[in-house]
């Protein structure tokens, strides 16, 4: 199981390394920007140019930076929208609101999404089956912007409940706050809820079919108490991995929600970076968002291990 | 003894053959049921699966949609009308039955009584009652210098685009000379009375108010009829050009129609008509229009037309590559099938909006915003394709049929595309169908973000019209649900078809719905 562990994470370096390595390149190929002669500013980003090797092969360029990255934890500097600012330290006041947003969207979901996936299996092939796996269907297809537009008209102009937008201050454990990011919670939580109740419904479906459950019964447990002890525990081990991967998975499928609600997170700064042609921020986000999808594959096939001895063995793939 | 034995049987002449059963009877079971090809077999199935056939029928619809709707329209996306943006969905024919749909309404909150007269007086005047209905009346009595004053206030239902009215314009003599013979021609009236600011409290900005007013706020004095008491120009002396059509009720002749500006005339001008006389027909805005004043029918016809044409073009160009890829990967496996997943692997962990930027940047002055957008999506689009080719040739390489094959002689060329590749045909065209709506919610999140912008080519886009409705949300919310609802109901459809598709084709669940 180390083994497999150790193996699947070096192969997710590598991976991560080459991916940086494209993209820099490509980046750095680009112009920088152009900076205004007479702002103060401007000597000390040429300065950092200068010592980051602008001007030198792209591959020295690459040394430089990682070598900045793992000594200093130096991004570089942000030449167009927060113009001579670490990257990094940008990076981490934007950092929380997009946590906090995910991390609410994710207690929200599994809650609602496993119990409805629950009641669907259990009553499998009646109406509330079928109208939980209609609107689950639905969920799913449609993406999450267009409920953002739903919620936005609705709950927070026409019926005044939520705010426009969603605050801008640091407090974020405030009520004020909570509040201001409900809006965005939920337009992301509808897809999320949709993929729990499908995920836990399927699996459910096919565990309470399966032997041992009619063994359980027949030893004498109610269908109560076989369905808790039993079949739930062998559907979590499918739903639990998700939850690792839906939480990481969700932070970059938020883009459009915190443009929307003006959620001051990551996804917007990184719109904003591409849209503003702030390469240096570009950068960083794009080996943030690369290391997400990553962290978020390699989480579920190793929790998947954990979880379940039998996929243990078939490691070796 | 043997040896003529032999000679003896290799020339048995033909007619000492005898039919050895020909009347006897087969005691071999007949099939009783009709043969079934798999595609034949798959089309039942899917038939029985009542949603997507609905979903089917549905993307059917919204395909037609797309095809038509442009042309119906009688607007391009160059049409940008200033006035009417932002406005509900028109269209007169049906408006004017008073059903209450296609009315241009709009509802305005706490109008009071200045308000309600202003409008009562565009509908006066220019025979177009903007006042659909009132939806709610709060009468307030208050003491005004010891008398007891009634003051209303109004929830109303209006038509947007007869609230417009009457609105200043300048024109030459000659375009002043062309409406004349239009009206004269036509009997739509198009120029109305001047009004000089003097008689209406010196107010320039607004060219609806015709009647006598008591304060600059246009609150009108009314004859003891409660009418509105008529205070149009009659001096001669700032006409700008003789006037010789259509005259307004109640007028003896002695109205002039225009004032003289420098080298022009400036004129009251009753916007609905002039559009008429500038366009060719009413405006007929289906599904009324966004903040630049563009058709939103035509708008989404356009818009979805690029991204079915370009989901498409991707799904067909994605399928080719990840089909030969993944057969080679499948086919060969081992060392080649290693090195070629970890390419698939690395690719696929870029995320899209970065290779959609980085091409955008690198690409779009060389080949274009569509041709850079359209090799984002094959540099990272196929490997689904691939991974699902890659199972299905794992799965049927080392079945008897394919040993046959090779031992018969086949080249590998041969064995991938001609034996295996069609046995794994059905399963990947139609997730193929599935890709599609993939697509379209990309090429619809990029070009809502503003990352792409497919203006240029395409005219606009889905997410273009919903990042534009989305900034009048408030004002016009119908700027953002129609692109919005057209846009859920493709993804929800295809969806389900593709859904349903793949069960039909998907052999192993055969027989589980019976």
């Amino acid at each position: 199981m180390v083994k497999y562990v150790i193996k699947r994470i070096a192969l997710m370096l590598v991976t991560l390394f080459i991916i940086t390595l494209m993209c820099f390149v490509l980046i750095r190929m680009l112009p920088p920007a152009e900076l205004p002669i007479e702002d103060p500013h401007s000597v000390v980003i040429e300065a950092r140019r200068e010592a980051a090797g602008y001007n030198k092969p792209y591959l020295v360029q690459f040394g430089i930076f990682l070598k900045d990255i793992f000594t200093e934890w130096n991004w570089g500097v942000s030449d167009v929208l927060y113009f001579g600012q670490d990257v990094s330290n940008i990076f981490m006041t934007r950092l929380p609101a997009t946590v906090f947003v995910n991390l609410y969207s994710i207690l929200f979901s599994i809650p609602i999404g496993i119990v409805l996936g629950i009641i669907a299996a259990l009553r499998k092939n009646t109406w509330v089956d079928h109208t939980i796996s209609t609107l689950t269907m639905v969920c799913i297809s449609v993406p999450s912007f267009v409920y953002a537009f739903l919620i936005q008209y609705f709950l927070s102009y026409k019926l005044g409940w939520f705010p426009f937008l969603m605050n801008s201050g640091t407090n974020y454990f405030s009520w004020g706050m909570f509040v201001s990011m409900l809006p965005a919670v939920m337009s992301l939580s509808f897809s999320v809820i949709a993929g729990f109740t499908r995920t836990t419904r399927a699996e459910l479906t096919e565990v309470l079919t399966s032997e041992f459950m009619l063994l359980a019964r027949t030893k004498g447990l109610t269908k109560t108490q076989a369905t808790i002890r039993h079949a739930l525990k062998n559907c979590m081990v499918v739903v639990v991995p998700n939850i690792f991967s839906q939480f990481i998975g969700i932070m970059s499928g938020s883009l459009i929600i915190e443009k929307i609600f003006a959620v001051p997170g990551v996804g917007n700064l990184y719109i904003n970076s591409i849209n503003g042609r702030d390469y240096p921020m570009f950068m960083m986000l794009t080996v943030f968002y690369t290391t997400i999808g990553l962290l978020a594959n390699i989480i579920v096939d190793i929790s998947y291990g954990f979880i379940d001895p039998r996929i243990r063995m078939g490691s070796k793939k | 003894m043997n040896k003529n034995q032999n000679v003896e049987y290799e020339r048995i002449p033909a007619e000492k053959f005898e039919f050895a059963q020909l009347d006897a009877k087969l005691h071999d079971q007949k099939f009783e049921t009709k043969n079934r090809s798999y595609f034949a077999d798959a089309l039942l199935r899917f038939k029985k699966n009542k949603s997507s056939v609905a979903a089917a029928y549905i993307i059917g619809f919204l395909i037609l949609f797309s095809i038509f709707a442009p042309i119906i329209s009688p607007y391009t996306m160059k049409d940008r009308d200033t006035v009417y943006t932002n406005s509900p969905p028109f269209i007169e024919s049906i408006a004017e039955m008073g059903i209450g749909i296609f009315d241009g309404a709009v509802v305005h909150e706490s109008q009071n009584d200045t308000q309600y007269n202003f409008w009562r007086g565009i509908g006066e005047e220019t025979g177009m009652n903007p006042l659909i209905r009132i939806l709610d009346t709060t009468t307030t009595v208050s003491m005004y210098r010891g008398q007891e004053k009634e003051s209303h206030s109004y929830r109303l239902e209006t038509n947007k685009y007869y609230e417009t009215g009457i609105v200043y314009r300048v024109f030459s003599y000659d375009e002043f000379e062309k409406i004349q013979q239009y009206q004269n021609e036509t009997g739509i009236q198009i120029i109305y009375p001047y009004v000089e600011p003097s008689a209406i409290e010196g107010l320039t900005d607004n060219p609806n108010i015709w009647y006598q007013i008591s304060d600059t706020k246009g609150t009108p004095v009314l004859d003891e009829n409660g009418d509105f008491i008529p205070v149009y120009s009659t001096n001669k002396a700032i006409e700008g050009a003789e006037y010789n059509s259509l005259r307004i009720e109640g007028d003896d002749g002695s109205y002039i129609y225009s004032a003289r500006r420098s080298g022009a005339v400036q004129c009251r001008v009753c916007y609905y008509n002039y559009y008429i006389y500038l366009n060719g027909h009413e405006p007929m805005y289906v599904f009324g229009t966004n903040s630049l004043g563009q058709d939103l029918f035509a708008g989404i016809g356009i818009g979805s037309r690029f991204s079915l044409i370009f989901a498409v073009v991707v799904s067909a160009i994605n399928l080719t590559i990840g089909a030969i890829y993944g057969a080679i990967q499948g086919y060969y496996g081992g060392k080649i099938d290693l090195i070629m997943d970890r390419i698939s692997d690395i690719l696929s962990a870029v995320p899209f909006i970065v290779v959609a930027t980085l091409f955008q940047l690198h690409l779009a002055q060389k080949v274009g915003t569509v041709g850079s957008f359209l090799f984002a999506f094959m540099l990272t689009g196929w490997i689904s394709m691939a991974a699902l080719t890659r199972k299905q040739f794992y799965r049927f390489k080392n079945q008897e049929f394919v040993y046959a094959a090779r031992t018969l002689g086949a080249s590998d060329k041969r064995l991938m595309f001609k034996h295996i590749f069609p046995n794994s045909l059905g399963t990947i065209v139609t997730s193929c169908a599935l890709i599609i709506p993939s697509v379209i919610n990309t090429e619809t999140t990029l070009t809502y973000l503003g990352i792409v912008n497919l203006m240029d080519l395409a005219g606009t886009s889905i997410g273009t019209l919903l990042s534009q409705g989305q900034t009048s949300m408030t004002t016009s919310p119908h700027a953002m649900f129609f692109p919005a609802l057209y846009f859920a109901l493709l993804l929800i459809s295809f969806n389900l078809f593709g859904n349903g598709l793949r069960d039909a084709f998907n052999p192993s669940t055969r027989g589980m719905e019976d």
